[in-house]
């Protein structure tokens, strides 16, 4: 397959996993905000979106502060903000549109209404009792495209290379979420929290469709250990980093051709630690630098995915 | 004033026979049926997305094509002249291009004046003495040819660059037999879905000697050329690779596309990029669609460009007038198919004239393409035919002029009801090592206001499927 070809179609599904996980975090955010227990400063709720996306800079340029409004603002309708929902969407569609004869017309036909609607929303306002239904929307639209990929597409490595986006996105935003909430929520894991917490964490579970899961493996109350457990460590939950980490490795090396043996080695060594880690030994590490650790071999693995595939050397 | 030719009605009013099953068709099918099918078609356009982007509108505008549902019908021994005169056409249009780049046999013949050739801007000096396959230069020809006076064929244009419209000429089909398969079973009427198979096939004719299975691309601008749909749709048709010039590198005089299981070799190129942006070596420096070194490796035989480069001298406006003078010197033939008979404003007993008439005549850029930069003498302004003959006058070796031709119209579908419209036709002629071949049709293009001519779709024309008749 072409290299560009691979990048399309991995930026494809990229964007449009992460306007789902984008919509994901707002709305729970927002409807924490909406409850009168929060411990926390609204202004740290909101500014902990802008630090997981690593916007800060981005968001201050254009923003005088930092509130719910305005971070919504950016977040969901700023086309200049290069992860805000709308730019996601935009980018899914144009990258399909580059590679439309390598995809189903289903495929494209979901993107490219998908972005037609989301021009109809943008100009015509979301109303402030429609956010969240707006949320439910690119929600359903991702799990859309995701099924339509899954039950339309060949297997072949255009498929591979759409699900490799998927996988390394949802990996990407599980770390960084359950970092940042991690940070702020319990600066020290001894403190025990109140009932505020327990809206907190259950906050945190519900934004990656973790609440109901946690219940069924754990049949017990929240606690911060095994959240943590449970979004890095359970192969079982989807939206967990081992089980992304499976997949991707997975698709490393389904993937034809013989110059991916750098990223098969990066992968697969991180694979082995998700796979062989206790949360004991994680916590003390620390889960701060943890996770930090997984967010910058995430990184490097997808460095070395762009020199292989997309930007190889002419040699 | 008289009435133009209409393809489906006689002067006096009677059904052409040919046109005759679909007429009663029409006639017996009741009007909301044919709204419905209508609309159905502009959704399915709108929904797949069969675009093209519009230049100057705003970035990236993309505009659907009209679509009309009255087919173009020809009959069968109509087709048979027009495709043994197309076939004549571009055999001498191709020799006359390997002979400029060579030996000018006819320029030393005196056919045709050397300096119309060696002075014109569209000669390629760096393709003299260059060989290539089987001395094929336009692969893919889209001839325009329109009918005038009384049912008259003419050739209007010899597209010979990256002629485009193809792929209107496919979905059209499959979008009149999805809508109305009775009327398929009516007539016989001729197949062109296997286009993109006798593409590939003529394609992978010309590939550098000695590769026994060639790797064939369509090389494309980017997406957001106003063909882009067509360069991915021909692309997936053929089964081969979509690539832009950022896909392919050259690394000792040949070719190679970026994979992820790393380079491939490229054989066979066919380029929707205009030679002036095929590579920055060796055309416009600050070319960033093409690939460098592209033409050194063509040059040297281990790549194939489809169309070849140079190939804009033998379609340029100013040549048009000397093509039955080629195919009387390389065919030993008359021509079969016409040309408009065209004044040439460089000779002042013909820009005298011209300018005595403007308002009578349709006067055209050299150069200029897409019914941009024309002037359609009787519709216009007095105010446009004012600027118009400043423009003339300042360069007259810029224009020819030709006679209003009252073109053939077709019933089609405007607001107001079916009402006669001006059409033209492209068919699209294929030249590889196997000869001419061609699919029986073409793209039937429509100018869908009252009264005008341009049927181009950068100026709001549409589009018609063409039925050519097997008996």
């Amino acid at each position: 397959m072409l290299s560009s070809t691979a990048d399309h179609l991995y930026w494809m599904a990229r964007s449009m996993e992460r306007a789902e996980n984008t919509a994901r975090m707002l709305d729970v955010t927002y409807r924490m905000s909406l409850l009168k227990h929060s411990t926390l400063e609204p202004a740290q709720e909101w500014s902990a979106i802008l630090s997981i996306s690593g916007l800060q800079y981005e968001f201050a340029q254009s923003y005088p502060e930092i509130n719910a409004e305005n971070v919504m603002r950016f977040m969901v309708m700023d086309e200049d903000n290069p992860a805000s929902i709308i730019t996601s969407l935009h980018n899914a569609r144009e990258n399909a549109r580059a590679e439309r004869g390598m995809i189903t017309s289903e495929m494209w036909e979901v993107l490219n209404a998908t972005w037609i609607e989301m021009k109809t929303k943008r100009d015509a306002g979301i109303p402030p009792d429609g956010i969240s239904a707006f949320f439910d929307w690119v929600k359903e639209r991702s799990h859309l495209s995701r099924g339509i990929a899954h039950g339309t597409m060949l297997r072949g490595d255009a498929f591979r290379f759409i699900r490799l986006g998927t996988f390394f996105e949802r990996a990407d935003n599980t770390a960084r979420i359950l970092d940042v909430k991690y940070h702020i929520l319990l600066p020290s894991l001894d403190e025990v929290g109140g009932a505020a917490d327990y809206y907190q964490w259950g906050a945190l579970l519900r934004s990656v469709s973790a609440f109901e899961a946690y219940r069924k493996v754990y049949r017990d109350v929240i606690t911060p250990r095994r959240v943590a457990e449970l979004l890095i460590l359970r192969a079982d939950m989807p939206r967990s980093l081992h089980a992304c980490i499976n997949e991707v490795n997975r698709l490393v090396q389904e993937i034809n051709g013989s110059r991916s043996s750098e990223v098969q080695r990066l992968i697969g060594m991180l694979h082995a630690e998700l796979r062989f880690g206790r949360i004991e030994d994680v916590i003390t590490q620390g889960l701060h630098e943890y996770l930090t650790s997984v967010v910058s071999r995430l990184y490097a693995v997808g460095d070395q995915v762009n020199r292989t595939y997309f930007w190889p050397s002419d040699d | 004033m008289k009435l133009p030719y209409d393809e489906m009605s006689a002067a006096d009013g009677s059904r052409r026979a040919h046109y005759e099953p679909f007429s009663r068709w029409l006639e017996s099918t009741p009007e909301e049926i044919i709204a419905r099918k209508r609309e159905e078609a502009d959704l399915t356009f709108h929904r797949v997305g069969i675009t093209f982007a519009v230049y100057g509108e705003d970035a990236g505008a993309e505009r659907l094509i009209p679509f009309d549902i009255v087919p173009r019908i020809i009959p069968a021994h109509e087709w048979k002249v027009l495709e043994a005169g197309l076939r004549q056409r571009v055999k001498a249009l191709n020799a006359f291009l390997h002979d400029v780049y060579h030996d000018q046999e006819i320029l030393k013949a005196g056919r045709i004046p050397a300096d119309h050739v060696l002075k014109n801007e569209l000669f390629r000096r760096e393709m003299i003495g260059v060989n290539v396959p089987g001395n094929i230069y336009c692969h893919i020809a889209g001839v325009d040819i329109v009918r005038a006076g009384e049912g008259e064929y003419y050739v209007l244009e010899d597209n010979l660059r990256t002629p485009s419209g193809v792929s209107y000429m496919l979905e059209d089909r499959k979008m009149m037999m999805r809508l109305f398969p009775e009327l398929f079973a009516q007539q016989a009427i001729a197949p062109v879905e296997h286009y993109p198979d006798l593409l590939l096939d003529n394609l992978r004719s010309v590939a550098p000697a000695g590769i026994s299975d060639p790797t064939v691309v369509v090389l494309t601008p980017g997406q957001f050329n106003s063909a882009y749909f067509e360069h991915a749709f021909l692309a997936q048709q053929m089964g081969v690779e979509l690539v832009d010039g950022n896909d392919l590198f050259v690394r000792e005089g040949r070719v190679f596309m970026r994979t992820t299981a790393g380079p491939r070799r490229v054989d066979v190129i066919y380029r929707r990029i205009d030679d002036d942006y095929l590579d920055p070596l060796a055309f416009k420096p600050d070319s960033v669609l093409g690939v460098p070194g592209l033409f050194d490796a063509y040059r040297r035989g281990h790549v194939t460009l489809a169309n070849a480069v140079g190939t804009g001298i033998a379609d340029d406006k100013s040549m048009y007038i000397h093509v039955p003078e080629m195919i009387r010197f390389y065919c030993g033939e008359e021509p079969i198919i016409a040309n408009v008979p065209t004044r040439e404003l460089r000779k002042p007993d013909d820009l005298k004239y011209v300018l005595d008439h403007l308002s009578e005549l349709v006067v055209k850029e050299v150069h200029g393409s897409g019914g941009y930069g024309m002037l359609v003498g009787p519709t216009a302004s007095k105010e446009e035919i004012r600027l118009f003959r400043e423009k003339i006058i300042a360069a007259p070796e810029k224009y020819i002029a030709q006679p209003t031709l009252a073109l053939s119209t077709c019933p089609t579908f405007v607001e107001s009801g079916v009402a006669p419209r001006h059409i033209d036709l492209r068919p699209f002629v294929l030249s590889g090592t196997g000869g001419v071949t061609m699919v029986p049709g073409g793209l039937t293009r429509v100018a869908l206001k009252e009264g005008s001519l341009v049927v181009n779709s950068s100026q709001g024309g549409g589009t018609k499927d063409t039925w050519i008749l097997e008996k």
